[in-house]
């Protein structure tokens, strides 16, 4: 139920945005993320960006990971 | 998909089982997953097999659907009753047993009840048919309950008049607090929902490690989130030193989305929520505020609060499993009884229950 998907912001306007994930493009409401841009990845739970995906903290999970051996 | 595929990949996977199975104490450690999208992932992608036989995962009680309660239904049913109505819902929620009936069965039965993706879709009926009431079945946790408030401000804005919400919103971690104060309760780590958290930040559950020393971890859903989450928790356990990480950093902070908790502290008060299986629990839900009356549901059609009852067999132990006592194969419906074409309790019908969840995947 609290399942959200990461969508690249493609264009906005507005309090909207058009949002695509695996070649699926949808409307989605960006207002509560005012700092979102074009080519950002945010979550998206039911219509609505819920947070803004952080790259470079994302890169950090996965290096860790690499790093074990 | 990009931030899906990484996370799916099997060389980490394996790489974190071997982890987790190199700091396993040699002893039984009990973690409850709070989220039932948590259970839903850990099951679907075989994670239950990449962990150590010690390591016991529980599911808790973090479903919205299957703690929603029969009165809550009941009410909803007498509303699509209503001749100028139409129900907005969340797909899961048609199956969910009220009193006598489920929504389901009034939606067969000709009453005008539509499956929405979103709470604008919502907005789009109320837009759409002006001659009618729409009253969208706002269900949810914190994930949730931000996109609520934001249709309701722009029910508001739009002077719309006929778009009503029947709010049936929750807080997880006061239902955490709630689960710790049972004495029968030995888990020694909660893996915290990451999208609830993505919206309230890791703060609220810093109590946890404080008050009752257990070990907290946000993690995300992918099957590497999963097992990093449990990799996490399980070296808090290791060291005896319980605090609340998180694995999930590309989409959690400490603090969470500041405007989707200003758009909540907008429109919902805090008050106590009706849990089923659990009964009440203080501080628990959001009320809708005075200032938006005219959107609530439960005033306009003045509603009665009845008590909570619902047709749930005796026997049916849901309230056990939402509570992390009994694991869904343990109870004598199980599979008999109790099949997801034909659900006595509400862990069953939820794609995201425990019991759905066990009857599908685990063997």
């Amino acid at each position: 139920m609290c399942l959200a998907i990461p969508m690249k912001v493609k264009s906005i306007h507005g309090a909207f945005a058009a949002a695509e994930a695996g070649g699926l493009l949808r409307e989605i409401n960006i207002q509560m993320l005012p700092g979102v841009r074009i080519g950002d990845y945010c979550l998206v739970h039911a219509g609505f960006a819920i947070q803004k995906i952080d790259p470079e903290r994302a890169r950090q999970t996965l290096s860790l990971i690499n790093e074990i051996r | 998909m990009k931030y899906v595929d990484e996370y799916r990949s099997r060389s980490r996977a394996k790489k974190l089982s071997a982890q987790i199975k190199k700091i396993m104490p040699p002893r039984e450690i009990k973690f409850m997953e709070v989220c039932g999208t948590h259970t839903q992932g850990f099951y679907r992608f075989g994670i239950d097999k990449l962990l150590p036989g010690g390591l016991k995962l529980i599911s808790g009680p973090g479903c919205p659907v299957c703690v929603s309660t029969g009165g809550y239904i009941d009410r909803a049913i007498k509303l699509a009753g209503y001749k100028d109505t139409i129900i907005a819902t969340f797909g899961d929620m048609l199956r969910v047993p009220g009193g006598k009936l489920d929504l389901e069965r009034q939606r067969q039965a000709g009453r005008r009840i539509e499956v929405v993706y979103s709470p604008l879709d919502a907005l789009g009926l109320a837009r759409k048919n002006p001659a009618k009431k729409v009253i969208f079945l706002a269900v949810g946790f914190e994930t949730t309950a931000p996109l609520i408030a934001s249709s309701i401000i722009s029910a508001k804005k739009e002077k719309l008049k006929n778009m009503f919400f029947l709010a049936s919103l929750k807080r997880i971690a006061p239902a955490m607090r709630y689960l710790l104060k049972d004495k029968r309760q030995n888990i020694e780590g909660f893996l915290c929902p990451g999208h609830v958290s993505s919206i309230t930040g890791t703060r609220p559950y810093e109590f946890i490690p404080r008050q009752y020393r257990i070990a907290c971890c946000v993690a995300g859903f992918e099957p590497v989130d999963i097992l990093e989450g449990l990799y996490f928790l399980l070296r808090q356990v290791v060291k005896n030193r319980p605090i609340v990480d998180n694995q999930y950093i590309r989409a959690v902070n400490r603090c969470g989305n500041t405007y989707a908790l200003k758009l909540m502290q907008q429109v919902f008060c805090i008050s106590s929520a009706d849990w089923r299986g659990l009964g009440k629990i203080p501080e628990s839900g959001f009320r809708i505020k005075k200032e938006f009356r005219d959107f609530d549901a439960e005033k306009i059609f003045s509603l009665r609060q009845q008590a909570s009852g619902s047709r749930q067999q005796a026997s049916c132990k849901c309230s056990d499993v939402l509570k992390g006592l009994l694991s869904p194969d343990k109870c004598n419906l199980f599979k008999k009884a109790c099949t997801p074409e034909h659900p006595v309790g509400p862990c069953m019908i939820s794609a995201e229950g425990a019991c759905n969840v066990y009857y599908k995947y685990k063997k």
